[in-house]
């Protein structure tokens, strides 16, 4: 149960959304559209800090263009058009002159894990690399910190110079999920995460996400409406390029909603 | 149960058919080359030797050897590499990596295509006209690389594009998601992932550039000088133009000595062919995923 104490709320011992302060994502009347062909309509929504937050809904809804868009990604898609306003820690994100310094504080895991044609070293050292660190000794401090944050640093620490692509489909997630560490990243964006990993490995990295939430916030769009139940604080349920609603997560799976659709959703009647 | 029925039976004979056929066209294929490279072995080969490789040719081309073509040949092919690889890449790497995909690419994209299919003579007065006169460079091994340098661009440009999109998009995604620009994203991720098939196309290029005759003809190769060239504004001789000369110009020339050029110089094409797809093994052995 959440607890509002003072500044911030306190979820089992660990601080929990700060939704008494200003949000770190507002999102207005966004849309998107691939070569004039909607994708997304009229999305508006707040994400706050430490906040897990959901996205469900099943293919096709509009949730991968939704994160495309947060990270600006748009600029490498000339097809993609995107209307509306998004603002992180209150600065609209196209107001960053160098956008670039914008999304190295986005971090973002695939569906599919794209490892790097690189080392399993230079995979996770490739941002810090990036943003001017050039010292051995630090590098292998973020390398290795980041790893062990992912859950990955025990079974890869003896073979930090083979491949990343030679790591198991698991790895390989995990492996990504440390690159994006890397990257120090205010916001963490998880595009389908588990869809190629094991049960047991996706339980690994669902604890390494709950730790997360005290560092940064994280949206989550998941295709395992479970998933979204055991680690998102709130919801927003997406439909065919509509946001059909938003709420605490615990209401919507209680079946406290506003639409049906959600509830036919999270209970598999359609999807 | 497990029998074929009559429609398997006759799947089973079109392809047999169809690899019997598809067999046969690339035996007609292999043919003419070794018959050529035959021919040339067994009429050129007595005319090989050290002095000839080593020396110049004497009594109006008919004896001595091929030294000054050779020297030459090696000139033209290093000045129009040096001319057209950067040039090349870099039209590849903003073509495939920065351009938008808008009316000017794709028009850009049909001309390179259209430059590949412009016949070499036509070249060679384009160089004439443009960098033997006009630019006053006089006919000189210069005038003859750039020409070359042009005639063999779009080579390097398709082969150089083709490397990079080869490389998978995800990577190039991957790295833009953690704030890489596209430049650090090609130095970093593109390029090392596209380097052997970018190599493979410059040295298809060299092998063509050492064999054409006609865009240097008016521009730089000359029949005849004693000396090695000592600068790019000097002409010279060359394999190519020295065969041309000798096999219809020149008069009382041995057979074998004909010959023995074309030997010498398919070798040359075909020690390049061979570097080229040893390197591409070895580079392809070097790829990351």
């Amino acid at each position: 149960m959440v607890e509002v104490a003072g500044e911030t709320a306190v979820v089992n011992g660990v601080p929990g959304p700060a939704y008494d302060e200003p949000p770190i994502i507002e999102v207005r009347d966004l849309s998107i559209a691939y070569r004039g062909k909607p994708a997304l309509s009229d999305v508006t929504l707040d994400i706050h800090r430490h906040e897990i937050f959901g996205i469900i809904g099943p293919a096709n809804s509009g949730k991968t263009s939704f994160l495309r868009a947060l990270n600006r990604m748009d600029a490498f898609n000339t097809a993609m058009e995107v209307s509306g306003s998004i603002r992180i820690n209150g600065k609209n994100i196209n107001d960053w002159r160098n956008e670039y310094a914008l999304r190295s504080r986005i971090g973002v895991v695939f569906p599919l894990p794209v490892g790097l044609p690189l080392t399993v070293y230079e995979n996770v050292a490739f941002s810090p690399r990036l943003r001017g660190i050039r010292k051995r000794a630090e590098l292998d401090e973020v390398v290795e910190r980041c790893l062990t944050r992912a859950a990955l640093w025990d079974e890869v620490k003896d073979r930090l110079d083979s491949l990343g692509s030679l790591l198991s489909g698991g790895q390989q997630q995990r492996l990504t999920i440390a690159r994006a560490l890397s990257q120090e990243p205010e916001l963490l964006l998880l595009d389908e995460f588990s869809i190629a990993v094991d049960p047991v490995t996706t339980m690994r990295i669902e604890d390494v996400l709950k730790e997360l939430r005290s560092e940064l916030t994280i949206v989550l769009v998941t295709n395992l409406v479970q998933q979204a139940r055991r680690l998102a604080d709130r919801t927003a349920f997406f439909l065919m390029g509509e946001l059909v609603e938003i709420g605490a997560t615990e209401d919507l799976f209680e079946g406290d909603v506003k639409d049906k659709r959600t509830t036919g959703y999270i209970e598999g009647r359609f999807g | 149960m497990f029998t074929a029925t009559p429609l398997n039976r006759r799947s089973y004979r079109n392809q047999s058919l169809a690899k019997a056929v598809f067999f046969l066209m690339t035996v007609v294929l292999v043919i003419p080359v070794l018959l050529i490279v035959g021919t040339l072995v067994v009429k050129g080969a007595p005319a090989i030797s050290w002095e000839f490789l080593f020396t110049a040719p004497t009594d109006n081309m008919t004896a001595g050897g091929i030294f000054p073509a050779l020297v030459g040949t090696i000139w033209l092919v290093v000045v129009a590499l040096l001319a057209s690889v950067p040039v090349g890449v870099a039209a590849a790497l903003y073509l495939s990596e920065y351009a938008p995909d808008n009316l000017l690419t794709r028009t850009i994209n049909l001309a390179i295509i259209n430059l590949a299919g412009v016949p070499s003579i036509v070249h060679a007065l384009f160089g004439f006209g443009a960098f033997v006169l006009f630019f006053r460079m006089g006919q000189s091994i210069l005038a003859a690389s750039l020409t070359l340098a042009v005639m063999t661009l779009p080579v390097v440009i398709v082969a150089t594009r083709e490397s990079l999109q080869a490389v998978p998009q995800a990577f190039r995604e991957a790295c833009w998601n953690m704030g890489a620009t596209r430049w650090q994203t090609i130095r970093k991720v593109v390029l090392p992932n596209s380097i052997s098939g970018i190599l493979t196309g410059v040295i298809l290029e060299v092998s063509r550039t050492a064999g054409e005759t006609a865009p240097i003809m008016f521009t730089g190769a000359t029949a005849f000088v004693a000396f090695l060239p000592e600068g790019v504004l000097d002409q010279t001789m060359a394999m190519s133009y020295h065969l041309y000369y000798i096999a219809t110009q020149a008069t009382n020339v041995p057979e074998e000595l004909t010959f023995g050029v074309a030997l010498v110089l398919i070798a040359i094409v075909l020690m390049m062919n061979a570097v080229s797809i040893g390197f591409r093994v070895y580079l392809r052995g070097l790829k990351k995923w």
